[in-house]
Parts: C-alpha cells; sequence; structure tokens
C-alpha cells in the first residue's frame, strides 16, 4: 500500500463515521462538533487531491465562520434535548433507505466504469491537475477566465445581506 | 485585457444595468429618510431602462467574459421577459405590500436581486454561471415568501421552499460537478463540441441527470413538485405570482439554452426522462387542481400543469420548440401575473381571504375586474382568442412535427380537463351571489395599470401572435 | 507529495497530545474530595436556579453572519494577493468592483443598526 493510499482510508474512515455520529446524537452541540471534526477530514481529503487552496478554504470558513453561526443557531433554537423530536423507524423511513441503497449501488456501479484514477493517470490525463488547485494557479483563472461569476458571486453576498437584515433585524414588522 | 472587460460590460448591459441599478437602491434605502416612494420609483424606471438596454443589445449576439456568458439574441428576449415580470410585480404589490404590512423598500430590492440572478442564470454559458445566477435568483426569494415574519402560513412556506430548494440545489451542483469531472471544462460551448462523446460516459450523463433534478424542482415539474402548493398558497401573493412567473420562466430559459440549445439531447435518455416529467405534470397538476378550493393552491396546481405542457417543447427540441416554449413563457407570465394580481387585490391584510368562495360576486363589485380575471382565466384554458391558446398550439405543433404526437394528445386530453376548476371561477365570480364578508378591492393607480397591461398583452398576444413570435423566432 | 506535510501532522500530533496529557494529568495529580456542594454548579455561592440553557438573542446570529460574509470576501483576496503583479491594473479593478459592492452592503448594515447592540 503507498502512503497516499493509507492517509486517503485514514481520512474517509473519519469523514464517514464523523458525518454518522453527527446525524445520529441527541445532543446537537455534539452533532456540531462531530461536523468539525467531517470538515477536517473533508480539508484532509483534499489536501491529498492536491486542492490546498479549497483545504484552506474548508477550514477557514466552514470549520471556522459557518461553524459558529451553526452554534448561534443551535443556541437560538434552544433544544434541550432532541429525544422528544425523535420518530421510531417507520414503513416510510425504511423505504428511504432502499432508496439510499439503489443510490449508492447506482453511484458504485457506474463510478466503477471509470477506476483506477490514482494520482499517476491524473498525471497523465491532465498535466494541470497537480497545480490547478494552488492559490497561484486559482488566483490567475478567477479574475481572467472566470472573471463573471466571481463579481456575481458579490452580488450574491450583497443579497445575503439584505436577506439576513429582513429575516432578523428587530426593527421589521 | 481592461478595454475586453469594459466591451463585454457593456454587450451584457441589462444585466449590468440591474447590478448597478440594486446598488443604486441599496444606497438609498440605506441614506435617505422615508425611502419607500423613491425606492419605488427608481425600481421602475431603472427596468424599464434596463429592458431599452436588452432591445439596444439584441443584435450583439455572442458571448462575453471569455464565453461565460451570452449577449444579445437569446439572452436579450429572456432578459426582457424577466424584467417585464418584475415591472409588473412590482407595480401591483405596491398598494399591496402597505396591506400586509410589508411596505419597506428591502422588498424591491430582493425582487431586483432575484431578477438579476434570474438573467445571469438563463444566459450563463459558464455552468458556474448558471449555479451562481441560480443561488443569485434562490436566495432573495426564500426571504421574499417569509417577508411577513409574523405570518405562520408564510414563514412555513419560507423554510420549506428554503430546505428544499438548498437540497434541491445539492442535486444541482453535485451533476455539475460530475460534468466537470468528465469534461475537465465548466464552459459550456466547449462541452457541447464533444457531446456526443460525452454522451456515451455514464457519469456525464447521472451529471446532466442531476442537473434535470434541479431544473425540474425550480419549474416545479412532478415528482419534485411537492413544494409548489404549499409555498404558493402562503407566501405574499405578489411572491407567488413572481415565483410562478419569474422563476418557472428562468428555469425554463435556462433549461433550453443548456439542454435543448447547446447539448442537444434531442435522441438520449435524457429525452426520455422529459417525456416522463411532462406527462406526470399534466396529469398529476390539471387532476388535483380539480379539487381545491384556495384560488392561490389551485392556480398552484395549474402552473404543474403549465410546466408539463412546456416540458413537451422541451422534450421535441429544435428551433421551433425553443420558439414555441419561449411564446408559452410570455403568454403564461402575463396571464398569471395578472391573476395572481386580482387575487391580492381581494385578499385580506392577514393573507386570507383567497379561497375562490371569496370570488363571489365579484362581478357586482367590481365587474371589471371580473371581466379581467374570466379573460386570464380563458387564456389559461388556452382558448382563442387569448395569448394562452396561441402558446399551447406552437408547441404543440412542434411536438408533432418531432413526432411527439402521442406528447399532443395527453396535452389535449388535460387541457380539456382543465376547463372545469378554471371555469368554476369564471362561474362563481358572476353567477354566484356576494358572500356576508365583501372584501373591496384595494389596487391603486400603479395596479390598476400594470393590470391593464396584462391584460392589453394577453388580448394583443392573443390576436396578433407574430408581435412576439418574430422576436422569440430564430434567436441562435 | 503527501510527505511535505508530515510537518502539519506532527503539530497536529503535538496538538492532541498536549491536550490529552494535561487533561489527565491534573486529573491525575490532583487530590479529589468530592462532595455535593463541589459537584454543583457554581452560581457565585446562591444556590442554582433553574437550568443554565436559554435563548439566545438573534443579534448573536446578526454578528456571526456579517463575520461569514467579508470572511468570504477576504478569502477572494487571498489568490488576488499571490498573483497581484501578474494580474495588474485588470486584477485591481476587478478586485475594487467587488469591495464596492460589498462596501455598500456594509454601509447598508450600518444605516440599519445591524451591528448595534440594541
Amino acid at each position: 500500500m503507498s502512503s497516499e493510499l493509507i492517509v486517503f482510508l485514514i481520512l474517509a474512515a473519519v469523514g464517514v463515521l464523523s458525518g454518522i455520529l453527527m446525524i445520529t446524537r441527541p445532543n446537537p452541540v455534539n452533532s456540531a462538533l462531530f461536523l468539525i471534526l467531517n470538515f477536517m477530514a473533508l480539508a484532509g481529503l483534499y489536501i491529498t487531491l492536491h486542492a490546498q487552496f479549497v483545504a484552506i478554504i474548508q477550514i477557514l470558513v466552514y470549520a471556522g465562520a459557518i461553524m459558529v453561526l451553526v452554534l448561534f443557531v443551535i443556541m437560538l433554537l434552544n433544544l434541550e434535548d432532541e429525544e422528544p423530536l425523535r420518530e421510531q423507524m417507520s414503513k416510510r423511513h425504511y423505504g428511504s433507505l432502499l432508496v439510499a441503497l439503489l443510490a449508492l449501488v447506482l453511484i458504485v456501479q457506474v463510478i466503477g466504469w471509470n477506476s483506477g484514477g490514482t494520482l499517476e493517470t491524473m498525471r497523465e490525463q491532465s498535466p494541470h491537475a497537480l497545480r490547478i488547485g494552488t492559490v497561484e494557479h486559482i488566483g490567475s483563472v478567477l479574475f481572467t477566465e472566470h472573471v463573471y461569476p466571481f463579481e456575481l458571486t458579490s452580488i450574491l453576498l450583497l443579497a445575503a445581506i439584505v436577506g439576513a437584515i429582513v429575516m432578523a433585524k428587530k426593527r421589521f414588522p | 485585457m481592461m478595454e475586453q472587460l469594459l466591451t463585454d460590460s457593456l454587450n451584457t448591459a441589462p444585466i449590468t444595468g440591474m447590478v448597478i441599478l440594486s446598488l443604486i437602491v441599496v444606497m438609498i434605502n440605506a441614506l435617505k429618510k422615508e425611502p419607500l416612494a423613491t425606492e419605488y420609483w427608481v425600481s421602475l424606471v431603472g427596468i424599464v431602462i434596463n429592458i431599452g438596454l436588452a432591445v439596444w443589445v439584441f443584435p450583439e449576439r455572442g458571448t462575453a467574459f471569455s464565453g461565460s456568458v451570452m449577449t444579445g439574441g437569446y439572452a436579450s428576449v429572456t432578459a426582457i421577459i424577466f424584467l417585464t415580470a418584475a415591472a409588473l410585480t412590482i407595480m401591483l404589490a405596491r398598494v399591496y405590500i402597505d396591506k400586509i404590512g410589508a411596505n419597506f423598500g428591502e422588498f424591491f430590492h430582493l425582487i431586483l436581486f432575484v431578477t438579476t440572478g434570474m438573467m445571469s442564470f438563463a444566459a450563463g454559458l459558464d455552468l458556474l454561471v448558471t449555479f451562481v445566477g441560480l443561488e443569485l435568483m434562490s436566495i432573495p426569494l426564500y426571504v421574499l415568501a417569509g417577508i411577513t415574519r409574523r405570518n405562520l402560513k408564510a414563514t412555513e412556506a419560507a423554510l420549506k421552499y428554503f430546505l428544499l430548494g438548498a437540497f434541491s440545489t445539492g442535486f444541482f451542483v453535485y451533476g455539475i460537478g460530475l460534468i466537470y469531472g468528465m469534461t475537465g471544462t465548466t464552459k459550456i460551448l466547449d462541452i457541447a463540441q464533444n457531446i456526443n462523446a460525452y454522451s456515451s460516459e455514464p457519469l456525464f450523463m447521472v451529471g446532466a441527470g442531476l442537473m434535470l433534478v434541479g431544473f425540474a424542482f425550480k419549474v416545479g415539474a412532478v415528482p419534485f413538485h411537492m413544494w409548489v402548493p404549499d409555498v404558493y398558497e402562503g407566501s405574499p401573493t405578489m411572491v407567488s405570482a413572481f415565483m410562478s412567473t419569474g422563476v418557472k420562466a428562468a428555469a425554463f430559459s435556462a433549461l433550453l439554452l443548456v439542454f435543448t440549445a447547446t447539448f442537444d439531447f434531442m435522441h438520449s435518455s435524457i429525452n426520455t426522462v422529459v417525456a416522463v416529467l411532462s406527462v406526470a405534470s399534466m396529469v398529476i397538476g390539471n387532476i388535483v387542481a380539480l379539487s381545491q378550493k384556495n384560488f392561490k393552491r389551485m392556480l398552484a396546481y395549474s402552473s404543474i400543469a403549465h410546466a408539463g405542457y412546456m416540458l413537451i417543447g422541451i422534450t421535441a427540441g429544435g428551433g421551433v420548440s425553443i420558439a414555441g416554449v419561449l411564446f408559452y413563457l410570455v403568454a403564461y407570465m402575463l396571464t398569471n401575473l395578472g391573476a395572481f394580481g386580482i387575487a391580492s387585490f381581494i385578499e385580506n391584510s392577514d393573507q386570507t381571504g383567497t379561497d375562490i368562495d371569496d370570488f363571489r360576486g365579484l362581478y357586482q363589485r367590481h365587474p371589471a375586474l371580473a371581466v379581467i380575471l374570466g379573460v386570464f382565466m380563458f387564456s389559461l384554458i388556452g382558448l382563442p382568442p387569448f395569448a394562452g391558446f396561441f402558446g399551447k398550439y406552437y408547441i404543440f405543433v412542434a411536438a408533432i412535427e418531432n413526432g411527439y404526437t402521442w406528447l399532443t394528445i395527453v396535452g389535449v386530453i388535460t387541457s380539456m380537463i382543465s376547463v372545469y376548476y378554471y371555469l368554476r371561477v369564471v362561474v362563481v365570480m358572476f353567477f354566484q351571489p356576494e358572500g356576508e364578508q365583501v372584501q373591496t378591492a384595494r389596487f391603486g393607480r400603479e395596479g390598476a395599470f400594470a393590470l391593464a397591461v396584462a391584460a392589453a398583452g394577453v388580448l394583443l398576444i392573443g390576436v396578433f401572435p407574430s408581435v412576439v413570435l418574430d422576436w422569440v423566432s430564430a434567436l441562435f | 507529495m503527501i510527505e511535505s506535510y508530515i510537518p502539519i501532522l506532527l503539530i497536529i500530533g503535538i496538538a492532541v497530545i498536549f491536550g490529552v496529557v494535561s487533561i489527565n494529568l491534573s486529573w491525575l495529580l490532583g487530590p479529589q474530595r468530592p462532595y455535593r456542594e463541589k459537584h454543583s454548579t457554581y452560581e457565585s455561592g446562591v444556590d442554582p436556579v433553574s437550568t443554565a440553557h436559554y435563548r439566545f438573542s438573534v443579534k448573536y446570529y446578526m454578528v456571526a453572519l456579517s463575520f461569514i460574509v467579508f470572511d468570504i470576501e477576504v478569502v477572494f483576496m487571498y489568490p488576488w494577493a499571490v498573483q497581484f503583479r501578474e494580474l495588474g491594473w485588470t486584477g485591481f479593478v476587478v478586485m475594487s468592483v467587488f469591495i464596492v459592492v460589498l462596501a455598500v452592503g456594509f454601509i447598508y448594515e450600518l444605516k440599519k443598526g445591524a451591528l448595534q447592540w440594541d
């Protein structure tokens, strides 16, 4: 086994486990903490894919800022314990479980056709694959080739500011 | 480089103009005391100027910002549709927002943001633009749906719309990710050049399918329609109006651009899926609409059915279908905005009073409103000489030309079913006596003007369809 | 390639070990004579009343949300700063437009009093 595979397996295991723990904890704050662990594992996976910029953003924005927001929402809602909200497994739940499994089989089947994507084949398929995630490369395409979606993002953020104030500010009826 | 950016911004003048307009209106709100009237007029005049800009750049067909966004032609025509919908919405809502207590300028800001998003969504030739446009269209709408924060039904609608909308956006982004993974580019035109090679790649087709799920959610086609009735019924009426016309038009325009005009999935499995969505939407939308007691809820199911008719056009594909769907969008936009507008006029201040029974005796109280609503209902059925007739006619013709006669047959049969519930509204308005609680319609000069424009449009397009058809034909 | 991240892994490892060791060490070394008063919640020496859970005001949420929006703005500046020379004046203009749009949002937020506590 190569060191890459070992790192991937560890990170993937942490990611999946923390994801499962996140949705099964009765205490919402515990869920939030497992979500942070999940974000960390994802950031590690991004690094193994040579997407350093995305990995750093994952930690800075998601594990940092967004988690603060999630915790504030938990405190805003003041959920004591989720226990009374829990439902028993019904026929409907088993149905959705079945659909999810079907989707999993489909994904495995489809991706299985294109398996064997190691870093070596990645390097062969696209010579840029290894430097595409660096900050330099993102800087050089984001402000030239993708300048339009970039500027549109600023309007989206402005809309988010206005929307948040309408939703949360006391002065509005 | 700098000159290029400047030329590109000029060629995409309607979108650039909307961005500048949004900034101006937000600044007016921040700096002026009592800004509501100013914001209203600046928004309205700005939108009208932008319609002018869209007409002005119509001949500049091509792409801008290194192939990220389309200019002229198709982009102009779709921009005019969205801008018209936005202008009519804010005029019809001018008095309405006072009535429901949402009389602050943010209502107009959010409408402007949504419109900017729609224009980018429909003109995006880069999957990134399509995605950011979709988000810019959706996020302010989640807020608009719940803008009356004290109203329980509206808040519920907003939350439901937000959760399901975010979920469907997840599908959409996943699809974009798979397509990027397979092709190594997000530029739609680059992908379209090798579309035949990609069409045999399962991962690419899964990506396209996931994008289709996102589109189907936004247009409210049947397996993804669960949110439509609750959200349209719960949201403030003019917001529902804008959702059912503008958002649907934007999602269909983007779907046409990506799936029909550039990827051209004419004979692939995607086409079969679209046909199934179409039949399911027409049948379920029309049949469930029969038993609705609330006018807004009935229009919600009717909008599902109309999404089904337009999906016939997507299935058929080709230039005739593109023109047909765009024509349908114009007709549906004018008709439905008007119908929702009248419902908003007679609504109570606590956002109740939109049951079909509340329309009893409308003819005695407001004969003009009753007659105009009758016109809209006939247009929704698709009877000549109203706009809706030619919308259906062009789509059915395109479908028959491309060998989808069976879809046309389903369309005609379900249209006949729809006659019952549209006519019921007409019967209630004209022939049933008034109830005990009489609601007086409040709409003001702005509302009356906008309603007159919508009604005149429906009649004009119905009598002279070539006025619109010339604009929407041969855009590529 | 992966090997170049070993120092970071080491730092994470040291941080985890430090945390685990120091908490457990104080538990091991400290004297433990628990009784009921000592285990009760500390409320300035007064007997505790009700729970520590209470609903936080939505104002905290506003602050966190503004933070995220401007955090994202800053995130976009990293790649710009790295490629500053190559992008030249075009990059400067592009970034200025971005910042001006968000500055409008900031002014709006200030005027609406979203950053005021009351």
